[in-house]
């Protein structure tokens, strides 16, 4: 992305609303939570805990995979998941 | 007909508020600028403004919520002194940086310890690079128009900072004189009405202020301050001579007393201008050739017009009523820097004086005076009225 200079910046610190969406956090992740699907029980713990809305469900409410474009690495949803259906993994494994 | 009336600094700073009718007035009281809120509260209670005043229970939460209200797109004003100042300070380089052109009246005091209710500009200087307009007014007629003047200054679109309307604490926010009123309507005219920038009530367009700025974009929005800050210049010049065209009354950035033929001169602000003019004319009647120089706007710091002014003298003495404690006082480091720039050299005391509200007098101006024409020069920092 190409930064912009202070004159083509907005002005008084303002950005528009949801610019949030475009920042990629997923950049900032040393471990990866990496799903298993054939332990989940769709209950969704990691869906209401993960501080960055990065485990994606279907239309039915049902764990489709994990979001690498914001997923942080926390590792909250490895921690609450119930039947280990998480498991995190140094991000140096996929490299 | 303009109205005329005697009355105080703080009051006639109260007075300009409740004719400009501020959307929101968030304060916490502090001597010696308490009048100032306390005046006001009666104009809320007496139904003579729409304002909606918020009483808080710490300085630093009357100027949360001012800035709050700011960039929401109110129009808003507050007031405070010393302590209360301090406390504020680490809301005042938000509120820059979010540009939001709040009027604040502060009524120099001395920063405590020891305690001390009297003037001196410590609490305002401690806050000059927060991105704040510091204008420095010498009497309660210059703090009422400046009060109306600054809301266009800081709303401007070229602009858009708050301000600080500074004086002197007791001397002249306590001190009654003569002051000369606009009627509300022409003050309503002047000032309109305004139109801010991004407000947050604007929920078809919403924005967010203030998120993080790490190493990619902090420096670009400070640049973007900077260029603010070079704008008022001009900015106050056009608004300034709009008010002279409607009261008859002028404010330059900085004002040149008999300093034109002048040998020696004296850099001073606020109230204690009128005992250097004093000095002057007393000096000039015993055939010195002395002048007095008054700095009104202390951010911007106007270095030209006063290497303009102050280029091709014998004799320089810079009044400071704050020390830099281990440096040189304020005035009167900004006062050299200006002079280097002009490539002459003029010997320049620095005098510190009126700390923690020690009366400044005549014969002080004059000893400073004397030095100069003496030929008493030395780069240590000197006192006037300190005991030895
Ligand atoms: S917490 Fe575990 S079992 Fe529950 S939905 Fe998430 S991955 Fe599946
Ligand atoms: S590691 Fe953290 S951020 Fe990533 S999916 Fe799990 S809870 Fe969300």
């Amino acid at each position: 992305m190409k930064l912009k200079g202070w004159k083509d910046l907005p002005p008084a610190t303002v950005v528009p609303a949801s610019t949030a969406e475009e920042v990629e956090t997923g950049q900032w992740r040393s471990m990866r939570p990496v799903w298993d699907e054939s332990k989940c029980i769709h209950c969704l713990q990691c869906w209401i805990q993960c501080p960055d809305r990065s485990i994606k469900t279907d239309e039915e409410g049902k764990v489709t995979g994990i979001d690498y474009f914001y997923c942080k690495g926390c590792g909250i949803c490895a921690k609450v998941c119930p039947k280990d259906a998480i498991e995190m993994r140094p991000e140096a494994d996929f490299i | 007909m303009a109205r005329r009336d005697i009355t105080s600094g703080n009051w006639a700073a109260a007075e300009a508020m409740r004719q400009i009718n501020p959307d929101v007035v968030a304060a916490y009281p502090i001597t010696p600028s308490t009048d100032i809120p306390m005046k006001f509260s009666e104009f809320v209670a007496d139904g003579l403004v729409d304002t909606n005043l918020v009483t808080v229970e710490s300085e630093h939460s009357a100027i949360s919520a001012c800035l709050a209200a700011s960039i929401s797109g109110a129009r808003v004003m507050t007031a405070s002194s010393a302590n209360g100042v301090a406390l504020m300070h680490e809301i005042f380089p938000i509120a820059a940086a979010y540009r939001a052109p709040i009027v604040f009246a502060l009524v120099n005091r001395s920063i405590g310890a020891p305690i001390n209710i009297h003037c001196d500009h410590s609490d305002s200087m401690a806050e000059r690079d927060m991105g704040w307009i510091h204008l420095y007014c010498e009497d309660a007629q210059e703090v009422y128009d400046s009060m109306i003047m600054s809301v266009r200054i800081a709303e401007h679109k070229d602009v858009l900072l708050p301000v600080f309307v500074c004086q002197d604490g007791f001397i002249t926010s306590h001190c009654f004189e003569p002051i000369e009123f606009l009627e509300d309507e022409e003050v309503k005219n002047f000032i309109g009405e305004r139109d801010p920038m991004f407000p947050l009530l604007d929920v078809d367009n919403p924005v967010a202020y203030g998120s993080l700025a790490l190493t990619d974009y902090y420096f670009e929005i400070k640049r973007q301050q900077i260029e603010a800050m070079k704008n008022v210049r001009k900015v106050y010049e056009e608004i300034s001579e709009e008010f002279y065209k409607l009261t008859g009354r002028k404010y330059p950035i900085v004002e040149a007393y008999k300093t034109e033929d002048a040998e020696y001169v004296a850099v001073i602000m606020s109230s204690a201008t009128g005992a250097v003019k004093e000095a002057v004319d007393k000096l000039r009647a015993e055939g010195h050739k002395v002048g007095c120089l008054r700095v009104r706007m202390f951010r911007p710091f106007p270095w030209k017009d006063i290497a303009e002014i102050l280029t091709g003298k014998k004799g320089i003495a810079v009044l400071d009523r704050a020390a830099s404690i281990g440096a040189g006082a304020p005035l009167f480091t900004e006062v050299k820097g200006a002079l280097y720039d002009s490539g002459t050299i003029v010997p320049t005391n620095s005098y510190v004086y009126g700390l923690g509200g020690r009366d400044f007098f005549l014969h002080d101006a004059e000893k400073a005076f004397t030095d100069l024409i003496n030929g008493d020069f030395s780069p240590e920092e000197r006192y006037l009225g300190l005991r030895e």
